[in-house]
């Protein structure tokens, strides 16, 4: 079973408490359909499992397929500078299908960003950390977006609300469990 | 899954089947070609299927890390036919082959222990082949189941460190 091999660490984008008993870690990419499809998911989970949750947020943009998304997490990035990453995180992904160069000035914009930060963002201040993002996520098992590790364990089972809180609490209670996988398709 | 007949691909060890398949309309692409170079087979049920897609755009993604580490070449295989690997290819805008074990249909992935006769497709299957030919990793995936590239990096770090210890050795 793939096992994350970054563990987090204060570089991380999280979100809950440092010391909650789950870790919730996602590799994504801003523009993909299925990470956008999981982006609402997660936010219910994160309501109901409440303060046993923390969230981490790690790049792995698939450029080849989505033409946004290393701008998109650039932008992210650069809002993290300003303390306002999950804003960034949370508008890229209610705007999956305007993530244009101009979109995403006007979203610097909205959420107070200086232009000259996005600038820097834009001209590969940020390429060190995405890379490492991706390489880790690689090393990992990341395995198409969105990638999910629970408590460092990838999670492979279906990304309903149902199956995520029932994983993540068999997962406070500390029993190991062999996710439901998604056999009707291939 | 009923019926499932248990597949086993060759393990490490064994010297890789030689192959020759058609990669486009008018080229073929045979292992003994790829001889001097590490090579990853990538065998995948089918072109269009989500799972599949993903699996080769994200190999895709990784090509980079494939060449950085040992310089390897990728190549997909499934039985689809040429025709069809090409429309797949242009709409990922992947840049490695896709080769079409079409006719005899699954030959190539029989010989390598990654096809599933009741379905007549190939096995989500990865094979790891050194400069020498001969398979040092493998690992068969549930069909469902994307498998990633941490174990082909693994494994690529694997060939590294041994052609590393021979070099001091000699």
């Amino acid at each position: 079973m793939s096992r994350l091999i970054i563990p987090v660490d204060q570089r991380d984008h999280a979100i809950g408490p440092s010391d909650a008993p789950i870790t919730l870690v996602e590799y994504g990419d801003y523009e993909c359909p299925y990470c956008g499809e999981a982006y609402p998911i997660i936010k219910q989970v994160q309501r109901l499992m409440g303060d046993q949750l923390r969230f981490v947020f790690r790049n792995f943009p698939i450029a080849e397929l989505h033409p946004h998304a290393v701008r998109a997490a650039e932008f992210a990035e650069a809002a993290a500078g300003s303390g306002k990453f999950w804003q960034a995180h949370d508008l890229l992904y209610e705007n999956q299908t305007a993530l244009g160069d101009a979109d995403l000035m006007a979203y610097g914009a909205k959420l107070g960003l200086a232009s000259s930060a996005l600038a820097e963002a834009f001209n590969g201040r940020f390429d060190d950390a995405l890379r490492a993002d991706f390489i880790g996520g690689v090393r990992s098992g990341v395995n198409g977006t969105p990638s999910l590790f629970i408590n460092g364990l990838r999670y492979d089972g279906r990304r309903d609300v149902r199956d995520l809180v029932d994983a993540l609490s068999l997962a406070t209670r500390d029993v190991s469990f062999v996710p439901a996988t998604n056999h009707d398709r291939f | 899954m009923p019926n499932a007949r248990l597949c086993t691909p060759l393990p490490a060890g064994t010297p890789a089947p030689a192959f020759s398949l058609s990669a486009t309309p008018d080229q073929r692409v045979s292992l003994e070609s790829l001889r001097g170079r590490p090579v990853i087979l990538a065998f995948y049920p089918a072109d269009w299927s989500p799972v599949c897609g993903d699996q080769m755009a994200l190999y895709n993604q990784i090509l980079p890390e494939f060449h950085r580490s040992a310089n390897a070449q990728l190549i997909g295989i499934s039985v689809d036919g040429v025709w069809c690997h090409a429309a797949f290819a242009a709409a990922r805008n992947l840049h490695f082959p896709l080769l079409a074990d079409f006719e005899p249909k699954g030959a190539v992935a029989r010989s390598y222990g990654a096809y599933r006769e009741e379905d007549g497709l190939c096995e989500r299957a990865l094979f790891v082949i050194d400069r020498a030919g001969i398979i040092r990793w493998s690992y068969l995936s549930p069909l469902g189941i994307n498998p990633g590239a941490d174990g082909i990096i693994e494994a690529l770090d694997g060939l590294e460190a041994q052609q590393t210890s021979e070099a001091v050795g000699q």
